[in-house]
């Protein structure tokens, strides 16, 4: 076998280059170090709090350190890739005339070694970090399924009230193209706009009622896919009251670009006080009545209510009154 | 390796000297197709009308898919693919007709069922180009409409019409974009065959490929459909007629891919000259090798899952349909199955064809021969074993997470090898900057972004906010127009001087190379901005605060489509009037099919070589040539018993 990862280990160096060879190892060496130093402490220290998505939840500054962590991982090994192309690049070219061949280096074992050990490193750390981090936080603000083994600490309770330290549940309900949010603990009062309390444990249970959305709460760093029929949960705790945006980013069909709504997050008081007006309305209308509190299906087949005259919120009727207006044929 | 010895009736041809339309072609391949798809679509009509219906879409799927299947097989038929099959069956002799097929002079060849590999590797280079250059009109649609944020030139279905368009045709069709040319035309000469070991699958292959691509273009007369690439269920079972064109294609591409995959698999384990061992095989064709694996394993399940979701849209079968027992994730389960080999499938060609630049322009052997043979399979297995990324935020087998990662991230190790290998082959290098080498310069930058930002990507807790987000498009954009589409173009200019005998004028290549690296950055590193921003894909509305990214991003596009058609120009006018004549190796590369004269004979080797040496013994003055092209009657046979035994 001529060819193989053992050859010669010192190339002889190149002929007619005259005067000692440089020593390229060093050289490069001393400008990794530095290009690296420089792009991890300006990532860490400049670039990191600017890092999306921010830091309005505990998902999200989670997911903002692990982005920086990420990047402090890989800026030494972009670097050292192509600072050594550069390299080359430079001090390798041959001359106009050059027709001669490069020396006959087939392999290297000590450095094919020492390249692999050190790639696997890298992977197994970032598999260790990620596999924490995506553990310890509960999930990270992803979508965990019906049943998940990653729970955020705190106490379930039936209804919900400030300062209890209770979880408070959302049923996102993604469809053709709108998001409904519905709050169990209120009676499943139901709203066209998220509100959300601060410092308080958030569990989102999301599921759709015709194609696969996808849940996006972009400030929030959550994401959870809404299938139908399945209950998709994540969890987040806001920590800084404001706007988020909610996008779809599942494509759903011809308005998916349009399937986005604006979430507040407020205190506690503010959202209590919001969430027990709003389901006195809807228990004067009748809506309350009309629906369970919570349901994977919302289908007339099921819930009788549906597709008859459903009252309207928010100038559309609730979830499920607008997917099945009182027209279309039951066809599931 | 039993190289010469054919079917046992077969019985050469001679070369037809009937003139071109009074035989079997693209006419009367093409009579075959519109017969077909009436047929079809009248029958179906016949067997469907008025009570089957899609309940979901409120449409009658039947007679369309059927007009399409009769409409493949009219086109195969009128095109002779089944000619020799019948008169077997008759009782006639089995012909071959390799050779004669490869002899037949003129242009006519190109344009007929042909069983010569190197006839079917230049149909397929220009079918590819054609089809590649047909994906970026609709990019640069995309990216007209995404200069303001709110639809303003298409309305919503027409942008997502426009968008699955893009999509499945780069995804669908560029799967061969390599494999199809360079594998089926260099693939046998590089391992001293004088055939391949399937030429009418090989061939088949091919012509499935303008089928595929007819059909899915068929889309847009039915309103095109809405669900991008992916096909995901049970928005495709809900979508209107366009949606089978979809389906139907991506179904034709998957057979088209299995069979070349097979033939691409027993022709090199078969038809190696002999001394060609395992260690000598050279790099590109250990790629192809590793790639036809994955069409062979994967592309099946993706046949599955069209001709699933095919039923569904038609005889109300309910397999993605979760209302009536089925299952959306089966859907995206089957799918990402087939769809992560798949970015593979993209993926590793270019890594061998940059392989073999890289040598013949460092002019050195390749670094760590073993190592790179070692990365195109590694990356082949592990590819199998991640596809459940997709669907980290999905909500199916969230335990299993932790695992996906792992596995996702353990293929960036294989990866790395293919960049030990490439920085060890620069070391000390003479390095040659001609164009195949900027392309692959080119490929190694670009890849390293696309392959950093999956590590992004493959880490749960970060990929919550990159996840289906612009970040995903850039970074598999890096990963395939940057990787695969470079080395392509690297292939171009680095073999087309042997495939057609001509070169590519060199000052308009050095501009299409510059252009096409500048603005391929520009307009596709600022995506990762956008996805990090909380861009979506697949949308025609974003905030208001990305309009000034996405105009740069789309300025940037119109310019790398201007450098597309530097290239075009390029090729018409080099190959069609200015023909600047290249003939036998003009990089003296070692490598086998340098060493056969251009054009390259009909059976390309007068007899079968004997394989010498590796073909990257650059800088060693002992190395003995490659081959012995003309071993003396006899050797061929004693040297195939010594190989076997590995002391030749």
């Amino acid at each position: 076998m001529t060819s193989g990862t053992t050859g010669t280990p010192a190339a002889p160096p190149a002929p007619g280059a005259g005067g000692r060879e440089p020593r390229h190892w060093l050289r490069l060496f001393v400008m990794w170090f530095v290009l690296s130093l420089a792009a991890d402490l300006i990532t860490w220290y400049v670039w990191r709090p600017h890092l999306p998505p921010g830091d309005m939840s505990t998902s999200a500054t989670g997911q903002q350190f692990d982005f920086a962590v990420l990047a402090v991982t890989g800026f030494p090994v972009v670097i050292a890739v192509l600072l050594y192309f550069a390299y080359a690049i430079v001090a390798w070219r041959a001359g106009p005339d050059d027709e001669g061949d490069g020396p006959p280096i087939h392999g290297h074992t000590k450095v094919s070694v020492t390249w692999i050990i050190t790639t696997s490193l890298i992977v197994l750390w970032a598999f260790a970090f990620g596999t924490f981090e995506l553990i310890v936080p509960a999930g990270a603000g992803s979508g965990e399924g019906p049943n998940p083994v990653w729970n955020l600490a705190g106490k379930t309770s039936s209804t919900w009230a400030p300062g209890q330290g209770d979880k408070l549940q959302v049923q996102v309900i993604g469809q053709q193209w709108a998001w409904t949010f519905r709050y169990p603990q209120f009676g499943g009062m139901e709203s066209s706009k998220l509100y959300l309390p601060t410092g308080t444990p958030i569990e989102f249970h999301v599921t759709s009622l015709d194609v696969i959305h996808s849940f996006w709460a972009y400030q929030l760093g959550v994401k959870a896919d809404a299938n139908p029929g399945v209950d998709d949960v994540a969890y987040t705790t806001v920590h800084q009251k404001g706007t988020f945006e909610v996008r779809c980013n599942e494509l759903c069909g011809i308005w998916h670009g349009a399937m986005y709504t604006y979430g507040n997050a407020v205190s506690p008081a503010r959202f209590a006080s919001w969430a027990t007006s709003v389901r006195g309305k809807e228990a004067k209308d009748g809506l309350l009545r009309a629906l369970p509190k919570y349901a994977l299906t919302y289908d007339p087949t099921v819930i009788s209510a549906i597709g008859k005259n459903l009252p309207k919120i928010d100038g559309i009727t609730g979830a499920a009154g607008y997917y099945y207006p009182p027209s279309d044929p039951v066809t599931p | 390796m039993a190289v010469e010895v054919q079917p046992e009736r077969a019985e050469p041809v001679s070369a037809s000297t009937k003139p071109y339309f009074r035989r079997m072609g693209v006419h009367t391949g093409l009579a075959g197709a519109v017969a077909g798809y009436f047929l079809g679509h009248w029958l179906g009509n016949f067997l469907s009308s008025g009570y089957l219906q899609n309940p979901l879409s409120d449409s009658n799927d039947v007679p369309i898919v059927l007009g399409y299947a009769l409409a493949t097989i009219g086109w195969l038929l009128g095109l002779g693919v089944f000619n020799d099959l019948f008169g077997t069956m008759l009782g006639r002799p089995f012909p071959d007709r390799e050779a004669a097929d490869g002899a037949e002079a003129g242009l006519g060849k190109y344009f007929r069922f042909t069983l010569n590999h190197k006839t079917v590797g230049i149909q397929y280079l220009f079918g590819m180009i054609g089809y590649f250059l047909t994906g970026g009109l609709f990019a640069m649609a995309i990216r007209t409409e995404l200069l303001s944020p709110s639809y303003h030139i298409m309305g919503p279905n027409q942008y997502l019409m426009v968008v699955g368009e893009h999509g499945t045709m780069m995804m669908m069709m560029m799967s061969s974009v390599v494999l199809g040319p360079f594998g089926q035309y260099f693939g046998p000469i590089m391992i001293g065959s004088k055939r391949v070991a399937f030429p009418r699958l090989e061939a088949l292959g091919f012509w499935l490929t303008p089928a595929a691509f007819v059909i899915l273009l068929s889309g847009i007369l039915f309103g095109g459909f809405p669900t991008g690439w992916t096909g995901y269920e049970p928005l495709a079972t809900e979508a209107k007629q366009g949606m089978d064109s979809f389906f139907f294609a991506f179904g034709l591409m998957a057979v088209s891919m299995t069979l070349a995959g097979f033939n691409m698999i027993c022709t090199v384990i078969n038809y190696r000259a002999p001394g060609m061992r395992w260690g000598r095989l050279p790099m590109f064709v250990w790629s192809m090798f590793s790639v036809s694996f994955l069409q062979v394993l994967s592309a099946p399940v993706l046949l599955g899952a069209c001709y699933m979701a095919l039923t569904d849209r038609t005889f109300q079968t309910a397999f993605f349909t979760n209302q009536l027992g089925g299952s959306s994730y089966l859907y995206e389960d089957l799918f990402w199955f087939f769809g992560h080999p798949e970015v593979y499938i993209l993926a590793l060609p270019g890594f061998g064809v940059i392989s073999e630049i890289v040598s013949v322009f460092c002019r050195k052997p390749l670094f760590g021969y073993r190592v790179a043979a070692a990365g195109m399979l590694g990356v082949g297995l592990l590819s199998f074993f991640v596809w459940q990324h997709h669907l980290f935020d999905s909500g199916i087998n969230p335990d299993m997470r932790p695992v996906f990662m792992l596995t996702t991230e353990l293929i960036s190790i294989p990866t790395g090898f293919i960049y030990l290998v490439g920085m060890g082959t620069f070391w000390k290098a003479r390095i040659r900057f001609s164009i195949p080498m900027l392309f692959a310069l080119a490929f190694y930058f670009n890849f390293l972004i696309g392959g950093i930002s999956g590590v992004f990507l493959s880490d749960v807790p970060a990929d919550v906010t990159e996840h289906g987000s612009f970040f995903v498009m850039a970074h598999f954009h890096y990963t395939i127009m940057g990787g695969l589409i470079f080395a392509f173009m690297g292939g171009i200019y680095y073999w087309l001087p042997k495939m057609l005998g001509i070169k590519l004028n060199e000052t308009l290549g050095k501009v299409h190379f510059w252009t096409m690296f500048i603005f391929f950055n520009s307009t596709f590193l600022p995506l990762f901005a956008l996805g990090l921003m909380g861009m979506p894909r697949r949308v025609f509305e974003y905030a208001n605060n990305l309009q000034t990214l996405n105009d740069w991003v789309s300025i940037s596009s119109y310019c790398l489509g201007v450098s597309m058609l530097i290239f075009l120009f390029n090729v018409v006018m080099s190959t069609l009037f200015w023909r600047q004549r290249e003939a036998g190796n003009p990089y003296r590369a070692r490598s086998l099919e340098w060493q056969v004269p251009t054009p390259v004979p009909p059976a390309n080797f007068e007899r079968i070589p004997v394989i010498l040496a590796s073909p990257y013994e650059y800088g060693d003055p002992d190395a003995p040539p490659v081959a012995d092209l003309n071993p003396p009657p006899g050797v061929v046979s004693s040297a195939y018993v010594g190989a076997s035994r590995g002391e030749a």
